[in-house]
């Protein structure tokens, strides 16, 4: 088998934890709320979806616990930021500290359990295909609806009045209050939704990924996935192309290294935070870009009157 | 307005502290004692362990805490044990164990390397209590060090890889590139070699003790390398249960995983610290506890690579054991000369066996271990 072809394949799913994660904090951004309770909220989905695939042996049931957990505590976060004006990045910063804290005391007696095999997943013909298939078409359906969740949220956001609304509330929240809107109402529910993927993300990583539960494994991916709606310009498509390059440089690191090429690797480690603050700095040198793209009231309370 | 905000930042600042607590509260437990001293018996010997990770990890900071399980049963109401779990390194370390000093511990054991200063700075203000320290090189009149020898571990893996592997070729999934690492590097390759000439051994370093979701990338990246028997030296079962999904071989570490991938695993390679805690213990009771260092192996009975799957075949079986009855009689070290490194250089001269300063500086790969260490320490 060709090494490229596998090497494709891993980074696609080396990328979809990102993507899921920072489409779900893009969704909120949108919105105009900053969440950095990305990590927290991972991991509380992680070993939620893990606890739920060992106790009812189904994967589907892990997804939904870790959205479920990963929108329930988005949910509280929301609650604080948007009727109680905390301010969003210390909450974000807390919740995420809480995160760490409590996963790794729910967990505690999930570090021995394992997982039941699971056969693996091929498309029809395609998967048989010679270079295509081993590249592409072998993948879990999760990198594959992850790929169809970003083309739908360009749609969404883009094409559909939900977007509109969603944007506006994010742009001018005073403009979308004064049409009637309820915009703390459509901010927690951008929220919830952006918790909900993050969960889907971390519950990925612990049933599919790994798969296993340990204390601390979504180990900084979801600041990397905060870094990247920022790297991305907060555009959909943007962060899926973000997230595979993200996972790709990873995943090139060591197939470099194994392929015994000389590279720092600490180096290859911090690029995408490197390459995130490379973007700020070229976007708040262009205000047009800015304006474009970054939702204007992002990070902003909203108070009603 | 102000209500509002002044109630947030209440709530906020409730909610910090939760996560603070969370976070920095590390769990301290005292194992409960069934009965009362009885008057007439002396008091316990107080003695205390802190670890970096939670005991709950089947890894590391797991394997130290059964060693002081083994005391607590060895001695039982002569001492008493406590110990704190998921001390960071650092600042944090140093409060805990000039608490534990405090509270009357006589011994205290801190199992990480990154304690080391800390542990010297309160040794020097408690000079009754005796400090040991886990894999460090820094001592004092009352602070000694202790060490496991996992290349030998490594070394009899490599002979199981050797005769396990098809394509001959063999992946390390390594966390840092110091010495005792490399060690394991090596070893791992030179026992393989010892059974099979033609091996190669790639190696992925990922930078990390425990990150799953990167243990298993590298991994992936190793089989895909063509590599069909996989090793590491990091801390969670990933790499194992990779082989296990790409159908290849590879080993458990620290502690017996052999669950954890049923048809991949071929052995694991444990530690166990009983022994050497229940003589520091005897030294403290006896008096004669003194600074040394101590690095301790099979022949101890702290090293051993354990639960070896029926696929592996008679002869290398029979080899292992071998290996491991020259390690405990003293006839065989897996180090021993000539070993060439991988530019060629000759770094342990014919019929020459490693000592511990030879150890302790290997920087460098042995002839069949592909790349470059990487550089900058």
């Amino acid at each position: 088998m060709d090494t490229y072809a596998l090497l494709l394949a891993a980074t696609l799913n080396a990328g979809t934890v990102l993507a899921l994660a920072a489409l779900g904090l893009l969704i909120n951004e949108k919105a105009g709320v900053v969440n950095l309770g990305a990590e927290g909220m991972m991991l509380c989905a992680a070993i939620a979806g893990f606890a739920a695939v060992v106790h009812t042996g189904s994967d589907l049931a892990g997804f939904a616990a870790g959205m479920a957990a990963g929108a329930a505590l988005a949910a509280v976060f929301g609650v604080l930021v948007i009727w109680l004006g905390t301010n969003q990045y210390a909450t974000g910063l807390a919740l995420s500290l809480f995160g760490v804290g409590f996963s790794a005391f729910v967990g505690i007696a999930y570090t021995q359990e394992k997982l039941p095999e699971r056969l693996s997943f091929s498309w029809p013909i395609l998967g048989d295909m010679a270079w295509l298939g081993p590249a592409l078409f072998r993948q879990h359906p999760v990198v594959y609806l992850t790929i169809a969740m970003a083309l739908a949220l360009v749609w969404l956001l883009y094409r559909t009045r939900t977007g509109l609304v969603l944007r506006a509330v994010g742009e001018s929240p005073h403009s979308a209050h004064a049409l009637g809107y309820p915009v703390r109402g459509i901010r927690l529910l951008a929220v919830m939704a952006g918790g909900a993927l993050c969960g889907l993300a971390g519950a990925y990583l612990s049933v599919i990924y790994t798969p296993l539960w340990v204390e601390g494994m979504v180990a900084g991916r979801g600041w990397i996935a905060l870094a990247l709606t920022t790297f991305a310009t907060w555009r959909p498509a943007r962060v899926l192309l973000g997230a595979y390059l993200f996972g790709g440089l990873t995943m090139l690191q060591f197939h470099l290294q194994s392929a015994g090429v000389q590279i720092a690797s600490e180096w290859l480690t911090a690029l995408p935070y490197v390459a995130t603050i490379v973007v700020l700095v070229l976007i708040s040198r262009n205000p047009t870009w800015i304006r474009v793209n970054m939702p204007a009231s992002l990070g902003k309370p909203f108070h009603p009157g | 307005m102000t209500l509002v905000s002044k109630r947030s930042i209440l709530k906020l600042a409730a909610l910090s502290t939760v996560a603070a607590a969370v976070l920095v509260g590390c769990g301290k437990k005292e194992e409960p004692k069934a009965a009362a001293p009885a008057a007439a018996k002396p008091e316990p010997l107080k003695a205390a362990w802190i670890y970096v990770g939670p005991v709950g990890d089947a890894g590391w900071s797991f394997a130290h805490d059964q060693g002081r399980k083994a005391v607590e049963a060895k001695f039982g109401d002569a001492v008493k044990t406590t110990f704190i779990e998921k001390v960071p390194e650092g600042a944090d370390a140093e409060r805990v164990i000039r608490d534990l000093a405090q509270q009357g511990n006589k011994i205290i054991f801190a199992t990480s390397f990154g304690y080391m200063e800390a542990m010297l700075k309160v040794a020097a203000d408690f000079p009754d209590v005796k400090f040991e320290h886990a894999t460090g090189y820094k001592t004092a009149p009352n602070m000694r060090i202790y060490d496991a020898s996992f290349y030998q571990d490594t070394y009899m893996a490599g002979v199981i890889a050797g005769k396990m592997t098809k394509t001959n070729v063999l992946g390390f999934v390594g966390s840092f590139p110091i010495a005792e690492v490399l060690r394991n590097i090596n070893a791992f390759t030179l026992g393989a070699q010892s059974v099979n000439p033609k091996i190669k051994t790639k190696v992925v370093w990922v930078n990390t003790w425990y990150d799953p979701g990167k243990e298993s990338e590298a991994a992936q990246s190793l089989i895909n390398q063509k590599a069909d028997v996989l090793l590491q030296n990091t801390d969670s079962t990933a790499v194992l249960q990779t082989a296990e999904k790409n159908g290849k071989y590879a080993f458990g570490w620290d502690s017996d995983m052999s669950s954890f991938g049923p048809k991949a695993h071929l052995g694991s390679a444990i530690v166990n610290w009983a022994p050497y805690y229940i003589k520091a213990i005897e030294e403290v009771k006896a008096g004669s506890w003194k600074t040394e260092r101590t690095v301790w192996g099979v022949k101890e009975g702290l090293n051993d690579l354990i639960k070896i799957a029926d696929v592996v075949p008679d002869d290398a079986k029979k080899r292992v054991d071998e290996i491991k009855a020259g390690l405990k009689d003293g006839s065989f070290s897996p180090f021993t000369g000539p070993v060439v490194d991988n530019t060629g250089k000759e770094r342990l001269a014919k019929d020459q066996k490693a000592d511990q300063a030879w150890l302790d500086k290997v920087d460098f790969y042995v002839k069949g271990v592909e790349g470059k260490v990487p550089a900058g320490k």
